[in-house]
């Protein structure tokens, strides 16, 4: 079959793969940088193209309830928004992480505290990789480097997501949302029978049959003992995707004397960062982290053995170093670049901050 | 069941639980809980159940019904749910029609956590958050939402009935009946409010609390239909 390739916006291209994923439902509610993902879907009609559901909520908390909603009948849902309505929608994180529900929420970061700026930013790094909502609980998180990924995560994010019957989020920010590339769209899948989710998700509530019990989905159980046993079982959760799901991108790295580390569009700007870097005879490496949760602390752990130093280069004000520094352990030096508020930096910047900071330093 | 004696959320699951079995509708039927007392609704109804964070059942109901058309859906709220933390949930989701039923019980406190204030608590009344009563230029108005919503174009059917006597609890089924039986019409939104009791939350015995609410609750919440077939009752 032929490839089916398209020039289109991050943020499109998200739109477009959930559609060709098969997904059921997408609830949403507009915020800059992010909502061509709303609008495409809107002009695309995928209730005629698939019988894909699309909402505009009133808000982000209604939108990430629907979604809370959608998943506990089994259905393949959705949400997307940027860092100021991510906020907005961790309580109900929560809650799913809590009723171990499968789902995917998207966001296109944007810079903050409060209302911040519309400019891209990787600030919520801990938002999603540490918690945002109460309560003892993990989702899996990816960063999308390209439009590409930005089309490939949808399905992949979702399928962990039903693997372990727990949120995932596609962590990327306004670089990657709003620039066009060449993407490689997957061909459509059909959405699945309710037959296919009764069979994929005998816990959803599809109504229910004289065959079984009644299905609840809740996250409340006001027995502290039960509760606690509750919360070992996600933990058990959580250290099984740990040990499957880690990925992530080495580049250049096995005869690098300085590794640069970088996720999303940070990732980007070192690859030129490491070009510019090599043709000046300075061995230069890339460790890009695909899950920022499970983080890869083993490879970088690994490269600590023989890397004279680390950079760790994120449009925020060290977030993700602190995952880096617990992989390095003091090893060697790990030192961090950022630039914030909106502001993305040059290759040239990183290459003198590693040059400054950690060669020299 | 976990309600206190001479509450009326039991005789309210009741009918609500005897139209889904008289409709035949059990294997169809999703039923969303609250946060409030009737947060464990979801282990009296022998039906698929979903708990939802407080104030969103409307929400949630909004996602299930979409998703799964022929299938029926109600949502179980009381007032602090409904009327106050969910207010903006339950007028998008009425407004936009949304083909749900909406079973919401008003006794004017928040009763589940220990009789504070609600947006429905009356003039006057004392609550452990307005413990010398209800102060207007303080605290506010208590909010009639069901009249609110009644103005709504997507609101279909409207009520408010009660169950503290054999002859309202007759007229609060056939109302909760008419609720469903609208959706599997398709219609819009069935809102049917009960007005209820709270003896625990107003420190009253069970009869003292019923004579408290027709007293009281029912001159400021009047029984009676309020919008019916998506026309409101002149």
């Amino acid at each position: 079959m032929m490839k089916e390739l398209r020039l289109m916006k991050g943020n499109e291209a998200l739109a477009e793969a959930a559609i060709r994923y098969g997904a059921d439902g997408y609830f949403g509610y507009p915020i800059t940088p992010q909502s061509e993902v709303i609008e495409y879907l809107m002009a695309e009609r995928p209730e005629r193209r698939t019988g894909m559901v699309v909402l505009q909520a009133e808000s982000e908390v209604a939108a990430i309830n629907m979604v809370y909603g959608g998943a506990a009948c089994g259905k393949r849902v959705m949400t997307s928004s940027s860092s100021p309505g991510v906020s907005l929608k961790m309580e109900g994180v929560s809650y799913i992480a809590g009723a171990e529900l499968p789902c995917l929420v998207a966001n296109i970061q944007r810079g903050g505290p409060g209302l911040g700026t519309i400019q891209p930013s990787q600030a919520d790094y801990f938002q999603a990789t540490k918690g945002g909502g109460h309560g003892d609980y993990r989702m899996i998180v990816l960063a999308p480097a390209s439009v590409q990924e930005m089309s490939d995560f949808v399905s992949l994010g979702f399928d962990l997501a039903f693997k372990y019957r727990n949120p995932a989020m596609i962590l990327s920010d306004g670089v990657i949302g709003q620039m066009m590339e060449k993407v490689e769209l997957q061909p459509q899948r059909a959405r699945r029978t309710e037959e296919e989710i009764i069979q994929e998700c005998p816990w959803a509530t599809t109504g229910k049959p004289a065959t079984r019990g009644h299905n609840i989905i809740t996250s409340l159980e006001l027995d502290p003992g039960r509760q606690e046993k509750f919360n070992l079982k996600l933990q058990k959760k959580y250290k099984e995707i740990e040990r499957n799901e880690v990925r992530y991108e080495e580049i250049n790295c096995d005869d690098a004397d300085y590794i640069l580390v970088a996720f999303g569009s940070s990732a980007r700007i070192c690859q030129k960062a490491m070009d510019i870097a090599r043709a000046e005879g300075i061995k230069v490496g890339l460790l890009r982290p695909i899950t920022l949760w499970p983080f890869p602390y083993k490879p970088i752990k690994t490269l600590a053995q023989h890397a004279k130093g680390f950079l760790v280069v994120e449009l925020n004000a060290g977030q993700m170093i602190e995952d880096v520094q617990l992989a390095v352990a003091e090893k060697v030096k790990v030192e961090h670049f950022g630039r914030y508020g909106g502001i993305i930096p040059a290759p040239g910047e990183v290459l003198e901050a590693l040059k400054s900071k950690v060669i020299g330093g | 069941m976990h309600y206190c004696p001479g509450c009326g959320h039991g005789t309210t699951h009741r009918l609500v639980a005897e139209v889904i079995d008289e409709m035949g509708i059990q294997d169809k039927t999703i039923g969303i809980a609250p946060v409030g007392c009737a947060v464990l609704a979801y282990n009296y109804f022998d039906v698929d159940m979903q708990e939802a964070a407080h104030g969103r059942a409307p929400a949630l109901a909004t996602a299930v019904k979409r998703l799964m058309p022929e299938k029926f859906v109600f949502t179980y709220q009381g007032d602090g749910d409904l009327a106050a933390i969910g207010t903006a949930e339950t007028v998008h989701a009425i407004n936009r029609g949304e083909k749900f039923v909406i079973i919401f019980i008003n006794n004017g406190i928040y009763g589940m956590t220990g009789g504070q204030m609600a947006p429905t608590t009356l003039e006057g009344m004392p609550t452990s958050t307005s413990p010398y009563g209800r102060e207007l230029d303080l605290m506010g108005n208590p909010l009639k939402i069901t009249e609110l919503v009644a103005n709504l174009p997507g609101a279909y059917f409207v009520t408010r009935q009660s169950v503290h006597t054999p002859a309202n609890v007759r007229k609060a089924k056939k109302a909760i009946k008419q609720a469903f039986e609208n959706q599997a019409k398709g219609h819009g939104t069935s809102f049917v409010e009960i007005v209820s009791n709270c003896n625990s939350g107003w420190k009253l015995t069970p009869i003292k609390a019923n004579e408290w609410m027709e007293q009281n609750m029912f001159p400021f919440y009047p029984l009676g239909d309020i919008k019916v077939d998506g026309k409101l009752v002149k």
